[in-house]
């Protein structure tokens, strides 16, 4: 391993990281304006110009805020919980591929920090992990309502986690590989996979929001049932890197989605774009292409957790098992179908 | 019994037929709903900046008005007081001395006159009780404070400022 390598790829980590966890603390702040004005008012605009500071002064609060551990609990998992929950929602955009390789002093930098040959799979087992920081948190804290919370996430998390599998396996019989960084190559243009895919799509959707654990399935956090939800009994910081945890979450999400269904960087005139900035600046505007449609994916939530009410938990388990799964299903069939009379044509 | 107006509606019940149990279009329409709003006229005030307009006939802080010469009109007859229904007021009273009929307008005056902010309901009865069109409520809201102590407001913060005539 050359010097150079590690240092780009340490270059890399770093700005992903930092954008992940700016986006993140912004979406705190997108959330309450878009919140706002969906309710005819403007939101938080006290600190600094249009409210910009406001995820600082959130966090600052957070941050001096007493942190109470209940005597009862198990601490080490306690502290565990969040933790994890941030860990897991962090290491997920690794394998998400932010654009074309691009030229810096001769070199070819690929703008992928790992290019797992198997990235799908990894993004389901780190959200597949995901799960268990709730899951301990909420154990830990030695609360009825706490484990109450953590249950409902965990069982949800599992549900939807079997139609968005299926959706996926659709996918990768249209696409023929489980690498990130193929799949965006593929969608090159216009010729993105949600043309091929759109129920899948739909069902990919609706799962990461059970998944994200967002409005209509924001069912582990309940202040009318469960007096809190899985953080009831989490204060100060801890409470933070669960909240924070939530937004990355969502954050990956949208990653992940515009990268497998809406051409990851790719975008119409990109060729053209490409040969006039040339091999530094024309995969950067990829990448700027591909932010755009996380922050378009980040407001789809957003509008969405502001318009519907939540689902009851019947309703929830209805939805994922008798609906979701059976139309992922078709949709594999449908899929098989269609690629077997195309291959004989 | 025949409905006063014919605006009753009926709602019955039913199983939701297959459009209504796909979910999706229903929260299109509800998503269509919301994003209208995002374009209408918001409708904050942004309070410390911008005061927003009372009616005619708001009740606000009270007020102990002076006449036209400039002479405070209570006469500390305890009428408010006995009408207040949360019993917020008090006074004293004391008898007028030589050399000051142009401090107050009859013999009698309040010489300590409080009003509790945290009892007053601003209901205005006091406004509605006294025969010398003493008091109003015509001030603006009353402040927060940090202190109980400070919310019982005597005369210096009660009574009209003086003018000249």
């Amino acid at each position: 391993m050359e010097l150079a390598f590690i240092i780009e790829k340490f270059a890399l980590v770093t700005v992903i990281f930092m954008i992940s966890l700016t986006v993140a603390a912004y979406s705190t702040l997108a959330e309450r304006k878009i919140a706002g004005y969906l309710q005819d008012r403007v939101g938080p605009n006290r600190a600094g110009p249009g409210g910009m500071f406001q995820p600082l002064a959130d966090g600052l609060k957070m941050f001096f805020k007493e942190e109470i551990i209940p005597t009862d609990s198990s601490k080490a998992l306690f502290i565990l919980g969040p933790s994890l929950a941030l860990l897991t929602s962090l290491i997920g955009s690794a394998v998400i591929p932010w654009g074309e390789s691009i030229q810096i002093a001769g070199r070819l930098v690929s703008l992928q920090i790992a290019d797992v040959n198997v990235g799908i799979l990894y993004i389901f087992g780190v959200v597949s992990l995901g799960v268990y920081g709730i899951m301990i948190g909420g154990w830990a804290s030695n609360n009825k309502f706490s484990l109450m919370g953590a249950i409902r996430a965990a069982s949800q998390s599992i549900s939807y986690e079997i139609p968005m599998g299926l959706s996926i396996i659709a996918l990768l019989m249209a696409t023929n590989t489980l690498s990130m960084k193929e799949i965006a190559e593929q969608q090159h243009g216009m010729n993105w996979n949600i043309f091929y895919q759109p129920l899948g799509f739909i069902i990919f959707l609706v799962c990461s929001f059970a998944e994200t654990n967002r409005t209509p399935f924001d069912l582990p956090e309940c202040e009318t049932e469960l007096v809190g939800g899985y953080h009831t009994e989490y204060s100060g910081f801890k409470m933070g890197a669960f909240m924070f945890a939530e937004y990355l979450n969502m954050f990956l999400a949208s990653a992940v989605m515009s990268t497998l269904y809406f051409g990851g960087y790719n975008y119409p005139g990109m060729d053209w774009v490409n040969s006039m900035l040339g091999p530094l600046f024309g995969p950067l505007i990829g990448m700027g292409v591909l932010l755009v449609k996380i922050f378009a994916f980040i407001f789809f939530f957003m509008w969405v957790r502001w318009t519907v009410p939540r689902f009851r938990y019947d309703q929830l388990m209805n939805l994922g098992w008798k609906v979701l799964i059976p139309l992922a299903i078709a949709n594999i069939v449908i899929t098989g179908i269609v690629i077997t009379i195309f291959d004989k044509l | 019994m025949e409905p006063l107006s014919n605006r009753k509606k009926v709602l019955e019940q039913k199983p939701m037929d297959f459009w209504e149990r796909l979910y999706l279009p229903a929260i299109f329409q509800g998503m269509g709903v919301t994003f209208r709003h995002m374009f209408k006229k918001k409708e904050t005030i942004f309070y410390p900046e911008v005061e927003r307009e009372f009616s005619e006939n708001w009740r606000g802080m009270h007020s102990l008005k002076r006449d036209e010469q400039g002479r405070e009109r209570c006469t500390a007859c305890g009428l408010c007081a006995l009408s207040c229904p949360a019993e917020a007021i008090t006074m004293i009273a004391a008898e007028r001395q030589k050399g000051e009929e142009e401090l107050y307008r009859e013999e009698k005056y309040a010489a300590v006159y409080e009003i509790n902010m945290l009892r007053c309901i601003f209901c205005g009865l006091c406004e509605e009780a006294c025969p010398k069109e003493a008091i109003y409520l015509d001030g603006p809201i009353v402040p927060a404070d940090y202190l109980r102590k400070d919310f019982i407001y005597g005369k210096d913060k009660l009574v009209e400022e003086p003018f000249k005539v």
